[in-house]
This record gives C-alpha cells, sequence and structure tokens, in this order.
C-alpha cells in the first residue's frame, strides 16, 4: 500500500517536473538550489551584531578568562543565568524524589564518577578551572562562553586541561607525539554566534569518551544528518539546531535525563504562550493528536511515547554504539608485559588495558518498557546487592500509572567495582598524572583508595565486581514517517512489545488456551461431518450396486 | 419420485450468498489479526476485515429489514416438535435413505434443528460478533462514551468466542448443505431457489 503510494507520489511529480521545465525557461532562476543557498546565508545573516568589529575584542587574549569578561562587560546577566544551570553547577535535585544528581553525583557504568578526574572531565565543563571541590562556582569570568559559541570549529577543550583550550600545542592523545594546535583566542572571540549542532555536539556526541559511545542516538554525523537520520535536524530540510528543541530562552537547557517527562497530554506550544511546559517534547510542537489521517494512531499515543514508533532504531549513522562495558578485565598486560588495546572485525577497541572489555552495536532494536516519569538512581553509598543486577538508573513506570508511556531505551549493561564491605557502588581515581591513578598503575587498591578517600569515607579493602544497567531514553535521531514502525512490527507473535504488561494487543496470538479450546471443537466438528459424509458416501455406492 | 418446490427467493439467496462471502472474509481476516497465521499482513488484514464489518453490517440491516417486512422472521420461531426424529435421522436414517421427518415447504423452509441452530446464530452468535466487533470498531473514541477504563481484552476475547462460534457453525453448516434429499438439491436451492424434495 505505501510503496504504491509513493510510487504515485513519485510518478505525480516527475510530470509535474516535466510540465514545469517546459515553462522554466522564461522564468527567472530561482531554482530549488539557490532558494536553499538563500536560506542558509540568512540564517546566518539573522544576527545584527558583528563581533569582528568590536573594539573590547580587538587584543590578544591570553586566557579564556579574559574573553569571558570582555563578553559580560557587555551581555551582564549571561554569566548569572549559567550559574543556575546544571551545564554549570553540575548539580541537579530531582524535585520529585529528592535525589542529588548531576555530573558531580552520579556514578555511571562508562568511566564511572568525575571526582578524582576532574582535569580530564571539565573538558567537557562550561567553565575554565573545574579541577576539584575547591573551584569557584560563583566566578563569572570562570564561565567559557566559547564552548558553546564558537563558530569557527577551532576552539577545542581536551583532557587533561581542566576545562581550558590549549594556550601552547598540546600533546593529546597523551605520548602520543600528536600536538594540537594552540587556540587563537582573539579569531574566537570575534566570531561568536548561536550554539549549533557542533558546540553542543563537542561533548554531547562524544559522552562516555568517543563518538555515538554513551547515547546511541547522538553522534557526530548529527552535526550534517540526513533526512533518513533525523527528520528535524537533516541538513537540506529543517536544519534544526539542538537549541531549536531544548532552549528556555535563559540560557537553561529543556528536557532532563535526570528528570525526564514521560508524557504530554497538551496541544502544541503557541509563540508568546505563558506556559512553564516543557518545550522539548514532541507534543510541544506536535500536539498530542497529530495523526491526521488516521486516528488509530492518535489512540496508540495514549499508551505509546512517540519515539517508540518513529525511532524504530538508533545508531543509524552508522556509527557503533558502546553497548556494555566490563570493568573487571581491565588490568590485563599484553605478551610484552605492556598495556594493550585489542581491535574488533568491527575495527572498534574490544579490549583496553585501562577499561576493560567492550562491545558494540548499530541500527539497534530499543529495548522498551512503561515509565512514568519517576527516575531513581542508585548514588553513592546507596546499599547495593551484589548478586542482583543494579540499575545505575531505573526508569519507573507501571501500565496504570498516570501519564505512563512505553518508551524505547538504550540499556548499556556493565560491569563495576563496588566496595563489597560498605556495599556500595565504588568511586575509584582513573586519569591523572599520580601514582594511584588506574590508568598508570592498574592498581585497583589503590585507585579506590584515593577514589573512596575524596568522596569522604575509607575503601574497606575488599573489592568485588558488580553487574549494572543504566538506562538510556531514545529520543533523537527521529526518522522520517515512512520510516516509522508499521503495526506488523508489533502486532505480530515475535513483535516488539513481547514482555510487556498491561497491553492486549491483537496479532501477537494473544490468548493460547482459549485458542487451544476451541481449536479441538472445531477439529471435533470437522472430524464429525466427514466421518458423517463418508458413511454416507459408502452407504451410497453399497445401494447402487 | 420427487417434486421441486420454490424455497428460496431472489433477495434471500442474494442474502445468503454475499453473506458466505463476508463472512469467509472476516474469518480469514478476522484469524490473522488474531495472529493465528500471516496471509496478507496484519495491517491490511485489517482494513479488509473493517471493509468487511462495514459491508455486513449494512447487510444485516437489510436483511432484518425484509425479514420483518416480509414475515419472513417466523422462519425462525422455534420449535421442538420433531427434534428427536432430525437428530435421529441425521444418526440413522440418513445413511439408508429413510423418508426425511420433515417435510419442506415454501413456509416452513427449515427443518426443527436447522430453526434451532440458525436461532444460535441469530441470537448468540450474531449479538456476540455484532457487539463486540461494534466496540472494537469504536475503540478510538472509548473515552468520549465513558467507557476508558473498559479492557480491550474483555471486547477482544468476547469478539474471538463468536468467531470461533462461527466458524464451528461454518464447518457444520457447509457440510449439511449435502444432506438434501440428494447431496446437492439444498445448494441448488440457494443458488436457483428451487428445491427438490420428495
Ligand atoms: C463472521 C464474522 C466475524 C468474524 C469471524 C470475526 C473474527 C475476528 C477475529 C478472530 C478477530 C481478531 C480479534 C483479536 O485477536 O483481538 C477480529 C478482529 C476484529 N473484528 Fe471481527 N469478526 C467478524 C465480524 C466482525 C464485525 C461484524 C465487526 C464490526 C462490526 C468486526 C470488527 C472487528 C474489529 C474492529 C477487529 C479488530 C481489528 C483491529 O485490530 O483493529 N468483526 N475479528
Amino acid at each position: 500500500m505505501k510503496t504504491s503510494k509513493s510510487v504515485i507520489a513519485a510518478l505525480l511529480s516527475t510530470s509535474l517536473f516535466l510540465a514545469g521545465l517546459a515553462g522554466a525557461a522564461e522564468q527567472p532562476a530561482t531554482t530549488a538550489e539557490t532558494d536553499k543557498t538563500v536560506v542558509a546565508k540568512s540564517k546566518r545573516e539573522t544576527s545584527t551584531a558583528d563581533h569582528s568589529k568590536y573594539e573590547e575584542l580587538q587584543k590578544q587574549f591570553k586566557q579564556g578568562q579574559e574573553v569571558t569578561e570582555a563578553c559580560i562587560d557587555c551581555h551582564t546577566e549571561a554569566a548569572k543565568q549559567i550559574h543556575k544551570t546544571k551545564h554549570w553547577t553540575w548539580e541537579y535535585t530531582n524535585p520529585k524524589t529528592g535525589q542529588k544528581l548531576g555530573k558531580k553525583n552520579v556514578i555511571n557504568n562508562f568511566c564511572t564518577a568525575t571526582k578524582t578526574n576532574m582535569t580530564f572531565c571539565a573538558a567537557c565543563h562550561i567553565g575554565y578551572g573545574f579541577e576539584d571541590d575547591s573551584f569557584d562556582f560563583a566566578s563569572e569570568k570562570n564561565v567559557d562562553c566559547l564552548a558553546c559559541h564558537d563558530t569557527t570549529g577551532t576552539y577545542k577543550k581536551y583532557p587533561g586541561l581542566s576545562g581550558h583550550p590549549a594556550y601552547e600545542p598540546y600533546e593529546w592523545p597523551a605520548k602520543s607525539g600528536k600536538f594540537k594546535p594552540a587556540v587563537d583566542l582573539q579569531k574566537v572571540a570575534q566570531n561568536v554566534g548561536k550554539t549549533s549542532r557542533r558546540t553542543c555536539g563537542a561533548c554531547h556526541f562524544f559522552g562516555g569518551g568517543g563518538n555515538a559511545v554513551k547515547h546511541g542516538d547522538l553522534d557526530k554525523s548529527l552535526e550534517n544528518p540526513s533526512r533518513y537520520l533525523d527528520i528535524h535536524m537533516d541538513k537540506d530540510g529543517l536544519d534544526f539546531t539542538c537549541s531549536t528543541c531544548h532552549s528556555d530562552g535563559k540560557h537553561d537547557v529543556a528536557g532532563s535525563r535526570y528528570h525526564t517527562q514521560a508524557s504530554d497530554n497538551k496541544g502544541p506550544l503557541l509563540r508568546g504562550q505563558k506556559d512553564d511546559r516543557n518545550p522539548a517534547t514532541c507534543q510541544a510542537c506536535h500536539g498530542d493528536t497529530p495523526h491526521e489521517e488516521d486516528e488509530r494512531l492518535n489512540t496508540h499515543a495514549r499508551k505509546l511515547a512517540c519515539q517508540t514508533c518513529h525511532i524504530p532504531e538508533y545508531a543509524r549513522s552508522p556509527q557503533l554504539t558502546k553497548m556494555s562495558w566490563d570493568w573487571s578485565t581491565a588490568g590485563k598486560m599484553g605478551e610484552d608485559g605492556k598495556p594493550m588495546k585489542i581491535k574488533a572485525s568491527s575495527g572498534m577497541i574490544a579490549y583496553d588495558t585501562k577499561k576493560g572489555d567492550f562491545t558494540y552495536d548499530r541500527y539497534v532494536i530499543p529495548e522498551y518498557k512503561w515509565f512514568n516519569g519517576e527516575v531513581l538512581y542508585t548514588l553513592f553509598g546507596d546499599k547495593v546487592n551484589p548478586d542482583e543486577v543494579v540499575k545505575i538508573n531505573d526508569f519507573r513506570g507501571e501500565p496504570n500509572d498516570p501519564g505512563a508511556r512505553i518508551w524505547p531505551f538504550k540499556i548499556f549493561r556493565g560491569k563495576q567495582p563496588i566496595d563489597a564491605e560498605k556495599r556500595s557502588l565504588a568511586v575509584f581515581h582513573t586519569a591523572g598524572d599520580d601514582d594511584t591513578a588506574f590508568w598508570q598503575n592498574f592498581d585497583w587498591d589503590k585507585a579506590l583508595t584515593t577514589g573512596m578517600k575524596a568522596m569522604g569515607t575509607e575503601y574497606s579493602g575488599k573489592l568485588s565486581f558488580v553487574s549494572t544497567e543504566m538506562s538510556w531514553p531514545i529520543t533523537h535521531m527521529v526518522a522520517p514517517k515512512e520510516d516509522a514502525l508499521s503495526c506488523a512490527q508489533c502486532h505480530n507473535k515475535n513483535g516488539r512489545m513481547q514482555g510487556i504488561d498491561g497491553i492486549y494487543m491483537p496479532g501477537t496470538d494473544n490468548t493460547p488456551l482459549l485458542d487451544k479450546l476451541f481449536y479441538i471443537i472445531a477439529l471435533l466438528a470437522l472430524v464429525g461431518v466427514v466421518i458423517h459424509g463418508a458413511i454416507r458416501l459408502i452407504n451410497d455406492r453399497k445401494e447402487a450396486e | 419420485m420427487s417434486e421441486r418446490i420454490y424455497i428460496f427467493k431472489r433477495f434471500e439467496r442474494f442474502w445468503h450468498w454475499s453473506q458466505a462471502v463476508l463472512i469467509i472474509t472476516m474469518l480469514v481476516t478476522g484469524f490473522e489479526v488474531h495472529g493465528s497465521y500471516s496471509l496478507f499482513g496484519f495491517e491490511d488484514a485489517v482494513s479488509y476485515h473493517t471493509i468487511a464489518a462495514w459491508m455486513l453490517v449494512s447487510l444485516w440491516v437489510f436483511a432484518i429489514f425484509w425479514h420483518f417486512t416480509t414475515g419472513e422472521w417466523k422462519q425462525y420461531i422455534p420449535t421442538l416438535e420433531k427434534v428427536n426424529a432430525m437428530v435421529k435421522y441425521y444418526a440413522t436414517g440418513i445413511f439408508t435413505h429413510a423418508p426425511h421427518p420433515f417435510k419442506q415447504t415454501t413456509l416452513r423452509k427449515h427443518n426443527p434443528l436447522q430453526r434451532l441452530a440458525y436461532l444460535f446464530v441469530l441470537l448468540v452468535i450474531n449479538p456476540l460478533i455484532w457487539f463486540s466487533g461494534w466496540l472494537y470498531l469504536f475503540y478510538d473514541v472509548w473515552p468520549d462514551y465513558g467507557l476508558a477504563d473498559l479492557p480491550l481484552e474483555w471486547v477482544a476475547v468476547a469478539h474471538v468466542i463468536g468467531a470461533f462460534m462461527m466458524l464451528i457453525f461454518f464447518i457444520v453448516h457447509v457440510y449439511l448443505a449435502t444432506a438434501g434429499h440428494t447431496w446437492t438439491s439444498h445448494i441448488k436451492a440457494m443458488i436457483t431457489g428451487w428445491e427438490e424434495v420428495e
């Protein structure tokens, strides 16, 4: 049905195009191509300020903070706004659960914890100098404006510099002999502009230590995505930036994985509407009944998140995303007695002495579960059962919870250290030049002693590894509508909603007992009439003789 | 010796055969929707089932109207008279071409067993399928009618039970169509209107 429709559409548009060609000769040259460049240009030209003309920016900046001082001279409120965001504080209190989250507090099952590794982790902090707890969060000049507002693509923050860019050529990766160039702060400052997919992506596409590693629905290919990969960010189409959806207008970012909104049963947000709704939900633009041709699809949205049908697979770029990380095997040396890396046939690192074993996948079918908006983390100090899979974060929900929807998730599975006596997820020291960093000596005891001490407690000396799961709601890389799930992908014996409670789904062979009972009765009836008929037939034959 | 009598009027024959086609369609597509097998694909099976449902509903509306305006509904008034004889006939007499205990006439088309069977279809199977199918069809607007909390599963199970009963009726019915005066006399009657009787 669908294909025949699109064939007809294609034929129609071809004939329209041919008809158009006939008349095109007399028309001025406004082809689709030139229209597109005009749009692209005008986007850049919407700004009424050319920062390269500002006197304040005609100087050699030695440090990032000097640029910030120049910025906040005019943009007086900007740093104050930033101070309120979790991009700055790395701290977030979930209003529902009261849990203290944010990068400062959460332990995940990738690199686990930031605490003792801040010189490295701060490469993705929007500030300068977040090295340890002594960082001055009240300082305005410590805010890094350029990380988000650079348009040149030359402003880069490398691990090991505590959130500063490289002011001198910088060897990265460490001991690789490769040097990254020093940043030209003047050039960057004179070319500031709006945030872009590239600036947000510089951190968010590379979470977990590399391109595509963490989310599965965010990777570098979204800098210039095709329509197939992301209908909203399509570079030749809508060309959304991240902030098209995620902006609150005051330097904060709408939408949250710490406190994710499970459903939104309102119509589209109108311009100027005074409402404290989250503008980043699908419904904030599309409303809650967006399917005009088929009411049945709107009905599905009573149970399903939009993402469930419209993001049929993640990691479709097709960059591989990491699916598991086993820390328990870290520390094995190669035959030469040195740390090693083993590549999988895909070319990806399958084992790294520093980190353990990895697996990857792409075009991944998400795992589905009910989610009602409540997210509960297992935090440092929370008791864990070493014999059970620990849920790093639990996206909770039951079928009948108000506002619960079935959501797609990437479930990232791992094994990581716990303090077996304290029965708490462990914090260990990974990166750094000192003797206790795991990546220097591969000594768990030393790394754990330093890490746990930094958390204000003492390592018991008893290490064990626990299996963990972390849930990542899938919400980006929204496919064009022709690629959304088709009915039979769920309405099928082996369909995607297997194991989901609280829904009755036709097409899934879901009344097996009833079916068996009636199959037997129907079979008896059939056998009965066949025998009856056979006897009649035989008697007829006899009579005829 | 046999004679011919006119049993089924034009509308009845039309009703019967179009209903037959539709019910076969409903069975085939319905059990695919149920997940028993895969034939057209779920999505198309749902479309065909829905279209056939609307056609069947319209047909039934006409048929009910016809039965009441012509008084033919009386054909379905149940009687227990000769039921035993009928059972006995199907169990033994039919094999030896014993005389049929029931004399078919234009005013009494159906034998007593048939009457009971059709009444069961009319009063149990059809209402079950209709009512549940109708609800199923309007699942999208349940909340508007205060049915938000009605479990779809109940409706579906009722519908499936109705469907299975229809399937069993269908099997027996098709066979009994061969149990007339001759193997084909009933079937011919439903095509031409004329039945060969003793
Ligand atoms: C001989 C008649 C019919 C038979 C044998 C039949 C059989 C079936 C079966 C087996 C199913 C699958 C149910 C499930 O697994 O959930 C089904 C679904 C359905 N039937 Fe029927 N049916 C019949 C007539 C009707 C009628 C008259 C209507 C409407 C007035 C109807 C409406 C529906 C609807 C709406 C569905 C659900 C399709 C969906 O998933 O959207 N059916 N039918």
